[in-house]
């Protein structure tokens, strides 16, 4: 079973690699939002990678409101 | 006409095998003109039949299949045009847009959607009238009609029950949310699942493979089993005719077009 600590960093090395920013430079804090500049539709293609990676399945309606690394992946331990 | 480019969408027939590209920024979303096009569309499907084996549905677009009815343009109407007016032109585009899927759903070809990105609402709905659906594994599908307080109208529900078990079915539309293209394909929704950035490439091995069978053989099959829910698909459109005049849809509307939530697409 993975700690919400290796699975926030499993997420941010996962969005740095979906949206090619350096790895490093996300943060457990960083709205990703704000951080990636991404819109609704880039948001869902997170969650597939995520879901995917994680075999996991996390209702869209889980991350509104959700614009942090940490949260996200908090929600994500809930299905795991 | 064996091909055509339109401002939405655009054809080409090769070796017994048709493509329809969905091709209008910013996700194929479809409204008047596409749907103009889809007309147009089938009345060459009908035409190039007895010479076609199988007919793809793809996406040019890169955010995906299609985000599904232009919304935008919707409430755009509803805003000009007289209430009465509006309702029935609605009724309009319902009972041409059931024609196109129809059209589709019991063509005597092999359909076949190639899905990737965003397939919701109407471009799912699109997909649902095909025979085949190969999604890669980036693909997403969502019926999020219940936001507006709408179903979907356009032959969702009817052809979802067709194919699959009421419980996913109720999930998907009471909870609105979208499902990743591997849980599609674990409930038997897609049919054959591609890897990303593929579902062109493996809609068209599957068309290849479909050539080398009998047109008779392959049409009676097909006929035999997927019958059309007429029944239910003109009791959709009374439903969702008679949901489209309560206040909450334009309050919707109006939520989506006027939103800066980051988010809109989701429930």
């Amino acid at each position: 079973m993975r700690t919400l600590e290796q699975t926030t960093k499993e997420v941010l090395e996962l969005a740095s690699r979906h949206f090619n920013v350096q790895p490093g430079s996300l943060t457990p804090e960083d709205d990703f939002f704000k951080k990636l500049g991404i819109d609704s539709l880039q948001a869902l293609e997170l969650l597939t990678r995520l879901e995917n990676h994680f075999g996991i399945e996390l209702p869209d309606y889980e991350m509104q409101g959700v614009s942090d690394f940490r949260t996200l992946a908090d929600r994500i331990q809930t299905r795991l | 006409m064996k091909a055509f480019t339109g401002a939405m969408l655009r054809w080409e027939w090769r070796d017994r095998v048709l493509e329809l590209t969905l091709d209008h920024e910013p996700a194929n979303e479809i409204g008047l003109a596409a749907l103009g096009e889809l007309e147009k569309f089938i009345t060459a499907l009908d035409a190039l039949s007895p010479d076609t084996s199988a007919c793809i549905f793809a996406s040019a677009q890169r955010r995906g299949f299609s985000a599904g009815a232009d919304l935008r343009e919707l409430y755009r109407l509803a805003a000009v045009m007289p209430e009465k007016e509006f309702h029935t032109g609605a009724r309009e585009f319902l009972e041409r847009m059931h024609r196109v899927m129809n059209a589709i759903d019991a063509a005597p070809v092999v359909t076949i959607a190639a899905v990737h990105g965003v397939c919701f609402g109407g471009g799912f709905e699109l997909a649902l009238a095909c025979d085949i659906i190969v999604a890669d594994k980036m693909a997403r599908f969502a019926f999020p009609e219940l936001r507006l307080g709408l179903i979907p109208g356009w032959g969702g529900i009817p052809r979802l029950k067709r194919d699959l078990g009421n419980a996913f079915i109720r999930d998907l539309l009471l909870t609105g949310r979208s499902v990743s293209a591997a849980r599609a394909h674990a409930v038997g929704l897609v049919a054959q699942l591609a890897a990303e950035g593929e579902s062109l490439r493996v809609a068209r091995a599957t068309a290849e493979q479909i050539r080398k069978f009998d047109p008779g053989a392959r049409a009676a099959a097909k006929k035999f089993v997927k019958p059309i829910p007429c029944e239910e698909l003109r009791r959709e459109i009374e439903i969702f005719c008679e949901l489209l005049r309560q206040p909450a849809v334009m309050a919707g509307l109006k939520k989506f077009v006027e939103s800066t939530d980051a988010m809109p697409y989701l429930p």
